[in-house]
This record gives C-alpha cells, sequence and structure tokens, in this order.
C-alpha cells in the first residue's frame, strides 16, 4: 500500500476532507489519511456553524464570505446531505452599553456588504418570541447557517473517493520522508501501515497540526481551546435562530486563558436545543467542568428563561485549533517544501472549510487561488514560530491525554 | 398504611389506581398501553423497558413534562397528560 | 444539601445493599445514593412500603435481603449511613485534590413530583452499584405498545403487584426469561410461550463449572415445577421473527432457529391475541459512571462491557470499587457477595484483611461465564431485521440508516453510527439501542468491541437534569 499520490492529506475532519474533495475535483490523485474514523476530532465536537456574524473586518471575513459562496454554489447540490440550514443568526444586546456597540458593528459590516439588519425589541419579539424581556434589541444576520459538521466530513469524503480519491482510516501518521537533495523537501509520510509518497502532503489535523509540523521540523503555533456545548431533551421549536448575545464577539477575539462563556442558543431539527459555549484555554484536559456547565446554564437561562425548567441530556466538549493571532494556517510552509497546511481555524472551521478547501485545492494544482492567501500563510510565524515554549507544553499534556 | 385506591385524571378523564402502584402501571392496567406519540413518525408508545432507563413512557404529570411514567407513583388528584 | 462521607455507595440493590452494610459495619461513615424509593434495586423491587409490607411473594433470595436490609436499618439508626433515595447521579467527579474528598457526586431527582433534593455527595471512597438492564436486540415491530423488556415486566408485578397485559409471549435468550414468566404465571397471567434462541443441551458442557452452585439447580428445579403447573410451552432454538400490531401488540411470528440463530424455512407460526410481548437477550451494565471515572474495562463472555476489578473489587481507579454486574453480569447471589466485599474494602482501604468468601465469588463468576456460553446472542440475529426495522427507538433511526451509514461513510462504531444517523442521541443516550447499533456497525455475524462500547457507554451526563439545577451550581 504505498501507491504515490499527487496530494495526500493528513486528517479527515472537514477541513481534510474539504481539501481531498476539492483536490480530487482538480484531477489530482488524492489519499486521505486519519488517525481513526472521519470526523472523530473537533470536528464532531462542535456546532456546525457557517457564520457571518462573528467576523472581524479584515482576511477572516474575507474567507468567511468566499466560503459562504462555495457552499451555496459549489456544494448547493449536497445540502441535503448534511442537512445546511438557512437559519440566520440573531445577536442579542440586553444593556445599552451593548447595544450602542453592537450598532457600531452593525454601520461597520454594513459598509463591507454585511447582511445585517437592526431587530428593535418588537422586531426582536417576533424573531424569538422566547426571548427574555431584559432583551433591549439585536442584529439579524440572514447568511449565517448551519449544517451537522460530521456529515460534512463523512460525506465530503465518500464524494472525494467517488472522484477517484482514496481513503485509509486508522492510519496514524509517525514521520515524513524526505528528499536527500532537494533541500529536504517532504515527499510523503511513514505510517505503521508503511509510506505514503506524495507530491505534496498537506496538514489538515486540526488541534494536533502543531504536533504534527513540529515532525517536519516547523513551528505552527495551533493551540487548544476547549469548548463546551449542552443539549437539551427533545423540544417542539421554542428558539428559531442562531441567537447569541453580544458578548460572544468579544470573547471570540480574547487570548485570555481563563474561562469564558456567552450565551448561544439555537433550535435543531432534532428538536433539541444546543447551548454553547464556552472558551478556555486548559491544553487538552478532558475532565468535565461544573463550573463550565453552570455559567453556560446561568447564561443560556438569562437569554432565554423558559430553559431553566428544561432538562440537559447530554454535553459534549471539543478543543478549538486557534492561532495566537486568531487567522487559520493556510498554504504552502516555505520553511519544508513539499509541505501544507490548512489548520488552526478556531470555531470557525466548519463554516470556512468548504473556502479553505477549494482555495488550497488550487493552489495544490498551481493555479492563482480565487482569494490572495498570503495573510494565512504559515511563515508569518517566523523561521522558529513565535509561541514555541507554550506550544510544546500544551502539546505534551496531549500526548499524556 | 394507606390502601384506598387514588384517583388520578389521564387527558381529563378519571382513573382508579391502586395505593403505590406507578402511574404506567394505573394506565397499563386499565387496558391503556400508549400515551405518547414520536417526534418524527408519529407513532404510539407506553411503557417498555419498565424502569426509567428508556424513556419511552414519557408522561406530563401535573404540568411537569416529560415524566417517566414507570417511576412516577400515582397520588390522589394527580393530573396525567400523554404527548 | 452537602453530604460528606468516608465511603459512597451509588445504587442499592443486592451489591449496593451489601456494600452499604459490609462498610457500615467496618466503621466507615456511608451515604448511599439511589434512585429508587426504598432500598432493593430491581432484583428485590417491591410495592412502597408505606402501602404494603413486602411479603417477599415471587422474591428470590429473600432472607437475605431481608437480613441485609435489618442490617442497612440498623446502620442508619445509628447514624453511621445516610440514604438518599429518590436520586440519580449526574454527574460523578475525581477531585484529584490533595486534602480534600477524592470524589463528588451531583444528583438529580429521579422524579420531579417525589420532593428528593437534589445532594452533593463527597467521599474518600466510592464504590459504584449501578447494576444492569435487559439487553435488547431490535426485530420488526418490537417499537410497538405492549412490548416490554422481559425484566421491565418482572419489575412491574413486583412494584405494582399486577400484571400489565392478559395474554403474554416471552422471548430472548438465558435462564432470566424463566422467572419472568413464571412470575406472569403465578400471578394471574397466561404465557403462550417463551422462547429461547438456545438449546438447553448447550448448557451440558458446562455443567462441570455449575456445580459448584446448586443453589442455581434448585431455582431451575422450581420454574420447572412452575411451567409444569401452568402447563408454560418452553420452546428452545425459537424466536420472534416479528411483532404484529398494527398499532400496538396483538400477535407473534416466530421461527425456530439453528444454533447460529439462523431462520429455518417451513418452521414459521404465529401467536395470536397476544397483548404483552417480553424480550430479554441478557444484561447490559449501567457502564456510565464507571466510564465517566476513567476505570479500565473489558469485554466479557456475553459481550458486555465491563469494568476491571482486583480481588478487593477494586477497579484501576484507587479508592473506586465496582460490584455487581458492571464487574461482569451474575446475578444477585454474586452481586451480594462482590458487595460485601467491596464495602469492606472501601471501609479498610490500607488493611489486608481477606476478602471474605473468595471461592464463592469464584465460583459464581464461573457458574455465570458457563451460562453466558450456553446462551450467546445469536451470530445471525443481524438477519431478523428488514431495511426499516427501527433501532433506535428514541430518534427512529432504523437498520437500514445504520447499515448504510456503515457502507457508504465508513462507520463502524456507535460513535459514528450516533453521529451520522442520530442513533443514540436521544432521550435513553443509546442505553436501548447502543449494543444492536453496534453490532451493526461491526458487520453481519459481528459483536461490537469494548472501544465501540465504551464509545456508547460515554455520557458526559449520567442522568438528565434541569438546566435550572446547573444554573445554580455554587462554583
Amino acid at each position: 500500500m504505498s501507491q504515490s499520490s499527487d496530494v495526500l492529506v493528513i486528517g479527515a475532519g472537514v477541513i481534510g476532507a474539504a481539501t481531498a474533495y476539492f483536490a480530487a475535483q482538480q484531477g489530482q490523485s488524492v489519499t486521505v489519511l486519519d488517525k481513526g474514523l472521519p470526523a472523530s476530532g473537533t470536528s464532531s465536537a462542535c456546532e456546525g456553524n457557517i457564520l457571518v456574524s462573528d467576523k472581524e473586518l479584515g482576511p477572516e471575513l474575507e474567507l468567511t464570505r468566499y466560503s459562504l459562496g462555495v457552499w451555496h454554489n459549489d456544494l448547493e447540490e449536497h445540502k441535503k446531505l448534511w442537512e445546511f440550514e438557512s437559519k440566520g443568526g440573531i445577536i442579542v444586546a440586553s444593556r445599552e452599553s451593548s447595544l450602542a456597540s453592537l450598532n457600531r458593528v452593525m454601520a461597520v459590516q454594513n459598509s463591507y456588504g454585511v447582511d445585517v439588519e437592526e431587530l428593535d425589541q418588537a422586531a426582536l419579539r417576533e424573531a424569538e418570541p422566547h426571548i427574555s424581556p431584559e432583551a433591549l434589541g439585536g442584529a439579524s444576520y440572514r447568511e449565517d447557517c448551519q449544517v451537522q459538521p460530521m456529515l460534512v466530513a463523512a460525506h465530503l469524503v465518500r464524494l472525494a473517493t467517488e472522484a477517484g480519491a482514496r481513503f485509509i482510516a486508522d492510519t496514524p501518521v509517525t514521520g515524513f520522508l524526505r528528499s536527500a537533495r532537494d533541500g529536504g523537501r517532504v515527499t510523503g509520510v511513514r505510517t505503521p501501515r508503511g509510506d505514503f509518497p506524495a507530491g505534496a502532503v498537506v496538514n489538515c489535523t486540526g488541534t494536533w497540526a502543531g504536533e504534527l509540523a513540529a515532525m517536519a521540523g516547523v513551528e505552527v503555533p495551533v493551540l487548544p481551546r476547549r469548548g463546551f456545548v449542552m443539549v437539551t431533551e427533545p423540544l417542539p421549536p421554542m428558539v428559531h435562530h442562531k441567537v447569541y448575545a453580544a458578548e460572544y464577539i468579544d470573547n471570540v477575539g480574547s487570548s485570555d486563558a481563563g474561562l469564558q462563556a456567552s450565551p448561544v442558543v439555537e433550535g435543531t431539527p432534532a428538536g433539541s436545543i444546543l447551548i454553547g459555549s464556552t472558551r478556555e484555554r486548559v491544553g487538552f484536559d478532558r475532565k468535565v467542568s461544573t463550573a463550565a456547565l453552570g455559567l453556560l446554564a446561568r447564561n443560556a437561562t438569562s437569554l432565554f428563561p423558559f430553559l431553566k425548567d428544561v432538562k440537559a441530556i447530554r454535553h459534549y466538549h471539543g478543543f478549538r485549533p486557534y492561532c495566537p493571532d486568531h487567522l487559520p494556517v493556510i498554504g504552502h510552509d516555505d520553511r519544508a517544501p513539499g509541505l501544507w497546511h490548512a489548520a488552526g481555524h478556531e470555531g470557525a472551521g466548519i463554516g470556512l472549510s468548504a473556502g479553505t478547501g477549494k482555495l488550497l485545492a488550487q493552489a495544490l494544482a498551481g493555479l492563482t487561488p480565487d482569494m490572495d492567501l498570503s495573510p494565512f500563510a504559515p511563515a508569518r510565524f517566523g523561521e522558529f514560530g513565535s509561541v514555541r515554549h507554550h506550544r510544546n507544553s500544551e502539546h505534551r499534556e496531549e500526548a499524556t491525554a | 398504611m394507606t390502601t384506598q385506591p387514588v384517583t388520578i385524571s389521564f387527558d381529563g378523564r378519571p382513573l382508579t389506581a391502586a395505593a403505590g402502584q406507578s402511574v404506567g402501571a394505573a394506565l397499563a392496567s386499565q387496558g391503556i398501553t400508549a400515551w405518547r406519540s414520536t417526534r418524527k413518525g408519529g407513532k404510539p408508545r407506553g411503557l417498555f423497558c419498565g424502569i426509567g432507563v428508556c424513556f419511552d413512557c414519557l408522561v406530563t404529570v401535573d404540568g411537569e413534562p416529560n415524566q417517566r411514567a414507570c417511576l412516577v407513583e400515582a397520588c390522589e388528584g394527580m393530573e396525567v397528560e400523554g404527548s | 444539601m452537602s453530604v460528606t462521607a468516608d465511603v459512597a455507595v451509588v445504587g442499592v440493590g443486592p451489591a449496593g445493599l451489601a456494600a452499604a452494610v459490609a462498610a457500615a459495619e467496618a466503621g466507615a461513615r456511608v451515604a448511599v445514593v439511589d434512585a429508587g424509593n426504598q432500598p432493593g434495586g430491581q432484583f428485590w423491587r417491591h410495592a412502597p412500603e408505606s402501602v404494603r409490607e413486602a411479603d417477599g411473594h415471587g422474591h428470590h433470595g429473600w432472607s437475605t435481603y431481608l437480613d441485609l436490609r435489618a442490617r442497612f436499618d440498623a446502620a442508619r439508626g445509628a447514624g453511621r449511613i445516610t440514604y438518599l433515595p429518590g436520586l440519580q447521579v449526574w454527574m460523578a467527579e475525581r477531585t484529584g485534590l490533595p486534602g480534600s474528598a477524592e470524589f463528588v457526586l451531583r444528583t438529580t431527582a429521579a422524579v420531579a413530583s417525589s420532593g428528593a433534593a437534589p445532594a452533593t455527595v463527597a467521599a474518600d471512597r466510592l464504590v459504584l452499584c449501578p447494576g444492569g438492564y435487559d439487553r435488547q436486540l431490535p426485530v420488526p415491530g418490537w417499537e410497538l405498545p405492549g412490548v416490554m423488556a422481559a425484566g421491565g415486566i418482572q419489575a412491574f408485578i413486583k412494584a405494582n403487584g399486577v400484571l400489565p397485559g392478559k395474554r403474554f409471549v416471552i422471548a430472548g435468550t438465558g435462564p432470566f426469561l424463566l422467572p419472568v414468566a413464571a412470575g406472569i404465571a403465578e400471578a394471574g397471567g397466561k404465557v403462550l410461550a417463551v422462547l429461547e434462541s438456545s438449546s438447553p443441551s448447550a448448557w451440558l458442557p458446562h455443567l462441570g463449572a455449575a456445580t459448584g452452585v446448586p443453589e442455581k439447580a434448585l431455582e431451575g428445579a422450581e420454574y420447572a415445577a412452575v411451567f409444569a403447573k401452568h402447563r408454560i410451552p418452553y420452546r428452545t432454538r425459537s424466536i420472534v421473527t416479528e411483532v404484529l400490531g398494527p398499532d400496538k401488540a396483538e400477535g407473534v411470528r416466530t421461527a425456530k432457529v439453528d444454533a447460529d440463530g439462523r431462520v429455518r424455512p417451513g418452521t414459521e407460526r404465529e401467536y395470536a391475541d397476544v397483548d404483552v410481548v417480553g424480550f430479554g437477550w441478557g444484561f447490559t451494565p449501567q457502564m456510565e459512571l464507571p466510564v465517566a471515572l476513567g476505570v479500565e474495562t473489558r469485554l466479557d463472555a456475553d459481550g458486555s462491557l465491563v469494568g476491571v476489578v482486583d480481588e478487593r473489587q477494586q477497579s484501576s481507579v484507587p479508592g473506586l470499587y465496582l460490584a455487581g454486574e458492571v464487574t461482569g453480569v451474575g446475578g444477585a447471589t454474586l452481586a451480594v457477595l462482590e458487595g460485601l466485599a467491596a464495602g469492606a474494602a472501601a471501609a479498610r482501604p490500607d488493611s489486608h484483611v481477606p476478602v471474605k468468601q473468595p471461592a464463592a465469588i469464584a465460583r459464581h463468576r464461573r457458574f455465570a461465564r458457563a451460562m453466558h456460553h450456553a446462551h450467546p446472542v445469536p451470530a445471525a440475529w443481524q438477519d431478523w431485521l428488514t431495511p426499516d426495522t427501527t433501532v433506535c427507538r428514541c430518534e427512529e433511526v432504523t437498520a437500514g440508516e445504520i447499515t448504510e451509514a456503515r457502507d457508504s461513510l465508513g462507520a463502524r462504531d456507535i460513535r459514528s453510527l450516533k453521529s451520522f444517523t442520530r442513533a443514540g442521541m436521544g432521550w435513553c443516550q443509546g442505553r436501548v439501542c447502543g449494543f444492536a447499533a453496534g453490532c451493526l456497525g461491526a458487520g453481519p455475524g459481528e459483536m461490537p468491541d469494548a472501544g465501540s462500547l465504551a464509545s456508547s457507554a460515554k455520557r458526559p451526563l449520567a442522568a438528565p437534569v434541569g438546566i435550572g439545577e446547573l444554573a445554580a451550581l455554587d462554583n
């Protein structure tokens, strides 16, 4: 099992799956390896958001809008497979001060062409009848959508294999093949199932991306940021959009190591309500945190008081892969020729996956990508990366987990 | 010891249960085998595991939804509704 | 409310009752949490004591229960046991903090209207005795009202003193089907047939192992007498192939099977005028709390995920003891022996007091192993399904949807199947369908491996809990 491919994708999460899918569509021969099964990492432990509303202006917003186009156009015919839902997002402000900030954000977003509409108290109540009486107003983002992320990853892998790619499960990468000449070019990977030579190797391993990059001798500072999501008993439709508090945006962009939570509440087609979401930098600690659950519950009931009489039937947590500058790493790694990365999308990986995969596939095929990828270049972290010490300590923890 | 039968209501009609019986037993011993419809297929459901594991027998008790009929003891005046 | 104790015991069935008594009598302060309103668990379930005095009718080992109960009540009276009934543990944690209790249990009322106040229990050692429930294999029509777990029928009779119907068919495998059918008949119900997929001749090679357990032979003789008295047909190598509806169980279709469970053509027959069908395919131990606390697990002879314990019933987690079905399904007598050993060891973790009755424990485990080998899950059971047979009752996921996710999306374990199909995502969190879905994921003739079962038993909320209660968490 060592036949060569043009592109070897490591990781069958949603980013790897999208990259493999679009690379196969480009006519490249593609192999996807995963240490487990498709969507068994962060892709299976998130909410499946495709959000415009929480993005800061700049390259991430641009990538978001590009990706949204890919979801709606390139992937249109497959929408049903992954329960694509254009549910729309609503940001709610419950304090005068946050309402003022929200209005400022809206004005700027509007000027950049984001579809955002102000909701006064009456309009907000019409959109979400069970919202807290303390909610003062909000903003409606019709472009926000949602998918079932595990189905996205699994079906994109399946569609890629139907287009000629091969997928091999339970195959961890243990090292890289390097050329003796050519400046030590990465020419494939080593696994317990043998060597897999490839023209290009793409690191799509999410929270493990830094560790994998280190095997190739380069620093990619992807860190885990834990998040909990609570799931309620099935209910009749009570929450119609993805509803979150104005403070949520501040937390997304924060690097604070402490526990943060903003209410993010949404209904699902199955009747359960998802309550997110906390952000903690605690390495790969899988221990359940009552502090996090308590905070989630308090925040959710402040947004939707009826939830206090509802039962939670499960919760899950995942590790968002994030970079210190909150931008993903996408593109060729000039420090290790032959190695590419697509990781570090933090809480936006599902939404950004479609665009990331398509752009990367264009670059892998030697084409000029539809969008400039230089803001996401791996080399921005310098020769050794900027957070070397921290990254290592985080990953040591993971190795023993 | 109370051995007097108790009267509960099920979807508005009165039902007699022996003291100490579960709501599920009160219903089943009156020949009522289903009191809930499934969310997706609208299929009838009643008791299954009988010990609180399967959550198939859910009823609303005195306004509190999603109670396991196999575990709730029938008490005088209790209002039980299917769903 | 907060309770601190030397030893916390979860569950107060045969294992938990014995563990609580043994720990208290060894001098420990004990806290006992149980979902039921009175001691006994499922095995010694009885009508509310406020209504009628339990007379042990229809029970086995009742004198053992009375003895343990008297000692339990005495220890409560002496203040050595704090009994917290009507509460379910929704989360068990290890604090890992030196100087504070090692284990913390968070609880919620099992029944909202019961008035049981949630308590937080902190203890240095923990004995988990959560028991198990009937294992299920889906067949067409098993989701119809009137179909019950075999143990559910038994619990219904023991707790309520009445029957859930009039005319019964009991099917599945294992010696447990016998007391279920006998209990129905003794309570006045008509058992049309007991269908056992295995064959008693399968017992013969294992009788050697069973000889050390004479009471099992005695029990068998009792059931034989009840079966004869009520003329209950006991059909071996037979299964229910379909429960007939349309809106509730009204009959069953049955067939003879070969040793692997394949239907033998031409042996089909129908039982009409049935109102309750009981299924039991062995038991599934309640593993969410042991798994949440990180114990080492293994696959037992019956294909169940169980916890690994040493001779003192201690798991791989120091201070955490397991007794009863979570160490291997073996029945009430074994559970009591394990509970006594676990309770005594948890009370005095550092002393090297020898385990009482180690030979009896070993004998009962051998007997249990022999029973598991004699009553396997039929290898060909997946053939009984049609693509539209419901597998996950909560989310109404069919066998066809599961095999499709397996074949086209590569979902082999219960966790992936859950992600892709929602099987196991509903109210019961895969407790009922987990094993069957795992078999389907593993492929025809296969059963789930320990990893797959552990992925199903991973339930970070061990019971539904009110969001209002979570919001009141003080830290």
